[in-house]
């Protein structure tokens, strides 16, 4: 398949010079799963797929244009690169588009292990049996799980081959298998769903599939009895899952097309305080094994590991070649890419530097508050740093965890939310490729009944 | 291309060298096992789009996606493969995948004969699509859009339009030997505007489209709308003050709002969530779950509309169900599996985002009808409250009900006018309770521009919503001034 992919994407060069093409980009990606789910013990899907799709970014002097196909025979695929040439040529001239300076692809690729060297795609079996698994141990955990929205496991392999009209040439190879669970835990007329997973790019790293359904299945049951509570102000402390939404949504807007845009609270903000001192969020694209991570970016530019908050400092925005241009920065090895998509930015593996507290700590620091343990809807502005979102979770009294709450919001802003933490815990646990340990926000606005 | 448009399914039989008899095979090989149905989705997807930022065209993307899944039904399991190549030995493999989930029969099934393609409704069979339309003269209009924008008010700063449009032709093979086959296009215009008054920074956005030709942007000065309505909402939020916290009375204006509807009702209507007893709306058909002046319905059969099909996707005309009745539960929305299982029709909203997904019960264009106040009434009648006209995205906990609204535009209401903006909050109600609340309908229903998408269990597919300007008593406001 790799040696294939090479020599499709070779002959796509070629064939964009001769049709025309300045520059060009081609990518090839192909892709195995298989997802299999059981919902009350019994089989419920199994879905298999296969993909295969080469991208291109075409440029005709400073006039670019990106495509996609899945036909892949010479003759169709020629007359499509003829299309993406002339559709190129319709584009504005844009004085900051092109490839990378050539200087910048790297000599040699790092090995960072994204293959499980001892497991393919996990049989149909064996994936249905373990989801059987976990989702039994969640059921047999407690009478008051009556319900399930199922267990899922799912495992895949992908190979992304990327090569460029300046000689760039690179492609790897990963796998990634997951388990997920769902229980629903009922009382009276009350429903509540919780829901907990593994992921890993190795099979055998995966979280024990019993440990999951019976987590999943806690935290359903502590959901049960959730009330409203009066509008106040509070603290808020955010388990490792809400705190790793939360890195997200303030990295989001360090991204350089929402800066150049305009479109971002961090403008200007580069080498400021934004964050209280023991904050430090690391993108690390070289972490062998990481989910996030990547031999070289989405144009073929080499990955680092970086502090993009140091000690509460904007310490670095996140770039790709075109945005870089615009800001007068150079390239940060952030370009992501999907096929037939331009470039755009995204985080590798990032994370929060854990503290020293331990979660109990931080919870038995306040004495009224919230620990928040969902959040749903999109209510974050990158623009101003407004943060409003539908929230649940736990309400903490004297230090400890007293009962569950739901139906209120949390509310704030980034920028006073990120210089008002105050508790960074010490459990930051790899299960994604953004994670966080827990946090505490000195105080937000909780609006309820 | 006008042969694709006058026979789908002939056009998946000659570009793929498919015949009658080789999808008979298929198909009998995926009914091999104890199965209730199998069919196969055939998709051959072309799309565009362009894009302009800082007053430039300089993004333009093309793709081009085919695939074939085969599912097959038994019971409530579901075994679906797919392939993004289109031959006979692919589906056979595939066909063998899916069927696992069935188990081992003694009788051979019965021979499949597929037949010609059934009815479908004709709401889109455009002369032409902006597919059609010459790049240039799309990239023209997004320049156009741009200087209007940018000549309207000192404040924008930033101006971002986008053009999408595609063309899907789809062909659904049923082991029944029913053959539907539609070709669906889709378009979206999309501006978003920065304002600066050099104290603050805000973002604006408009669009609209459907399933609709390029002249409708062009109708009635569509485009100029869109773009100064994102401008309007920018400059609006500059203003903005501390929205506050706690629950209040709100007001819903028309259209896009109906969100409410798509988020609180339509979700924990659908049936795979109702079968499997999951939802908050479980076994509640024919209760009280809204106030009488509340009638809400989900039609597929709007002609040009963005959540409009002829065919589900899974070969099932579209239609309209009634949700609720004055106040009462009427029906859940059905995909074939679930409405057989619950031994209910399909209503035709099983949909899929692509060949690479199975189908399950999705949301069309989901409304309430008209009521009998006029909006200044509803306004006048309140005392204090909050505004909201223009909304981001949603969600909602189909189990516990609880469901969110993000504000994108909202205003104070104090003795029945309109004062303040605020700024953007999440509202947060309880799916079974909020329509109880409503005490007030008006009589202005309007259907949104046409810009939503719904995400399901990873799955995005094109909706619409619409809502008359309703009064709630009672819903929990997430600003920042408690």
């Amino acid at each position: 398949m790799a040696a294939l992919d090479l020599e499709l994407a070779t002959w796509a060069l070629d064939e964009a010079k001769k049709k025309g093409a300045t520059a060009a980009e081609v990518l090839c990606v192909s892709a195995e799963s298989l997802e299999a789910g059981v919902r009350m013990g019994e089989v419920e899907k199994l879905k298999s797929s296969r993909e295969r799709r080469l991208g291109l970014r075409i440029f005709s002097g400073q006039s670019s244009a990106t495509s996609s196909t899945a036909e892949l025979e010479r003759d169709s695929l020629s007359a499509f690169i003829a299309n993406t040439v002339e559709l190129a040529r319709l584009s504005a001239p844009d004085p900051w588009a092109g490839l990378p300076d050539r200087s910048l692809h790297p000599k040699s690729l790092p090995e960072l292990s994204l293959a499980d060297p001892d497991s393919g795609i996990v049989d149909a079996d064996r994936a249905l049996e373990i989801a059987r698994r976990s989702e039994n141990a969640a059921i047999k955990f407690d009478p008051r799980i009556k319900n399930s929205g199922g267990a899922e496991f799912s495992s895949g392999r992908g190979q992304v081959l990327f090569v460029n009209s300046q000689g760039f040439s690179g492609q790897y190879v990963g796998t990634s298998y997951s388990l997920g669970a769902g229980p629903i835990a009922q009382e009276g007329e009350a429903m509540q769903q919780g829901y907990w997973y593994t992921s890993n790019r190795r099979f055998g790293k995966l979280e024990d599939a019993e440990s999951v359904g019976i987590t999943a299945a806690k935290r359903a049951i502590r959901r049960l009895g959730a009330r409203k509570i009066k509008t106040t102000r509070a603290p808020v402390v955010f388990d490792p899952d809400m705190a790793a939404g939360l890195i997200r949504s303030i990295i989001g807007a360090a991204s350089g097309p929402a800066l150049y845009k305009g479109a971002s609270f961090l403008m200007g903000q580069l080498g400021k305080t934004i964050a209280a001192s023991g904050v430090t969020i690391v993108d690390n694209a070289l972490i062998p094994g990481g989910l996030g991570s990547k031999p070289f970016d989405g144009e073929g530019l080499p990955t680092s590991r970086k502090n993009v908050i140091d000690k509460g400092v904007l310490a670095t925005y996140l770039l790709d070649c075109y945005s870089a241009r615009k800001l007068g920065l150079s390239p940060t090895g952030n370009a992501a890419r999907s096929v037939g998509e331009a470039p755009s930015v995204s985080t590798t593996n990032l994370y929060l530097e854990p503290g020293s507290y331990t979660p109990a700590q931080i919870i038995g620091s306040v004495k009224q508050g919230l620990y928040l343990t969902e959040t749903i809807g999109f209510g974050v502005n990158m623009v101003t740093g407004d943060y409003s979102r539908g929230a649940g979770g736990i309400w903490i009294e004297d230090g400890e965890l007293a009962y569950p709450v739901q139906e209120i919001t949390i509310a704030g802003n980034l920028k006073d939310m990120f210089a008002s933490v105050e508790m960074i815990g010490n459990d930051l646990n790899w299960r994604s490729s953004t994670v966080a340990p827990t946090l505490k926000i000195a105080e937000m606005t909780i609006a309820g009944a | 291309m006008s042969n694709e448009l006058v026979a789908p399914d002939k056009f998946f039989l000659n570009r793929f060298g498919m015949n009658h008899g080789a999808l008979e095979r298929i198909l009998g090989s995926a009914l091999e096992r104890k199965a209730d149905y199998a069919d196969l989705y055939f998709e051959y997807r072309s799309a565009e789009g362009l894009a302009l930022e800082e007053s430039m065209v300089n993004h333009t993307s093309k793709s081009v996606s085919h695939g074939v899944g085969v599912r097959v039904c038994a019971e409530d399991r579901t075994g679906y493969a797919y392939s993004d190549e289109v031959t006979i030995d692919r589906m056979r493999l595939a066909a063998e995948a899916a069927r696992a989930i069935a188990d081992q029969r003694g009788t051979a099934p019965a021979a499949v004969q597929v037949g010609a393609p059934v009815a479908r409704h004709a709401l889109y069979d455009l002369e032409s699509t902006p597919l059609d339309v010459p790049v240039q003269e799309r990239a023209k209009l997004l320049n156009e859009i741009d200087r209007v924008v940018r000549a309207s008010d000192p404040r924008v700063k930033n101006v971002m339009a986008s053009f999408a449009c595609e063309r899907k032709i789809v062909m659904i093979v049923k082991s029944d030997g029913q053959v539907a086959a539609d070709v669906q296009p889709l378009c979206r215009l999309n501006v978003t505007v920065i304002a600066d008054d050099g104290k603050g920074r805000q973002m604006g956005s408009y669009g609209g489209g459907g399933r609709v030709e390029w002249s409708y942007f062009i109708e009635n000065d569509r485009w100029r709308e869109y773009a100064l309505e994102a401008a309007r909402q920018a400059i609006v939020n500059l203003d903005a003050v501390d929205a506050p916290a706690g629950e209040m009375i709100v007001v819903l204006g028309p259209g896009w709002p109906g969100i409410l509807l798509h988020e609180a009702i339509g979700h924990g209507l659908e049936g795979d969530f109702n079968r499997k007893g999951v939802s908050a709306f479980a076994n509640r058909i024919g209760q009280k779950v809204a106030s009488e002046l509340c009638t809400v319905i989900d039609d597929g059969t709007i002609p040009n509309r963005r959540g409009s099909l002829n065919v589900d996707d899974e070969g099932t005309p579209t239609s309209r169900t009634v949700l609720i009745e004055k106040g009462i539960l009427r029906g859940y929305l059905q995909d074939r599996m679930n409405a057989r299982l619950m031994k209910m029709e399909p209503t035709g909203n099983g949909r899929r985002e692509s060949f690479a997904h199975s189908p399950m019960p999705r949301m069309t264009n989901t409304f309430m009808l008209n009521g009998e106040s006029t909006p200044e009434e509803i306004m006048k009648s309140v005392k204090n409250g909050l505004y909201a006209v223009s909304f981001g995205g949603g969600q909602v906990d189909i189990t516990n009900g609880k469901f969110v609204f993000s504000a994108s535009e909202a205003y104070l209401i104090e003795d029945g006018q309109v004062t303040s903006p605020v700024k953007g909050a999440t509202l947060i109600g309880n799916g079974p309770d909020v329509l109880t609340r409503v005490s007030m309908v008006g009589n202005d229903l309007a259907l949104d521009a046409g810009v939503g998408t719904c995400g399901k269990d990873g799955q995005s597919v094109p909706v619409g919503v619409g809502l008359p300007t309703i009064r709630i008593d009672g819903i929990t406001v997430g600003g920042t001034r408690a």
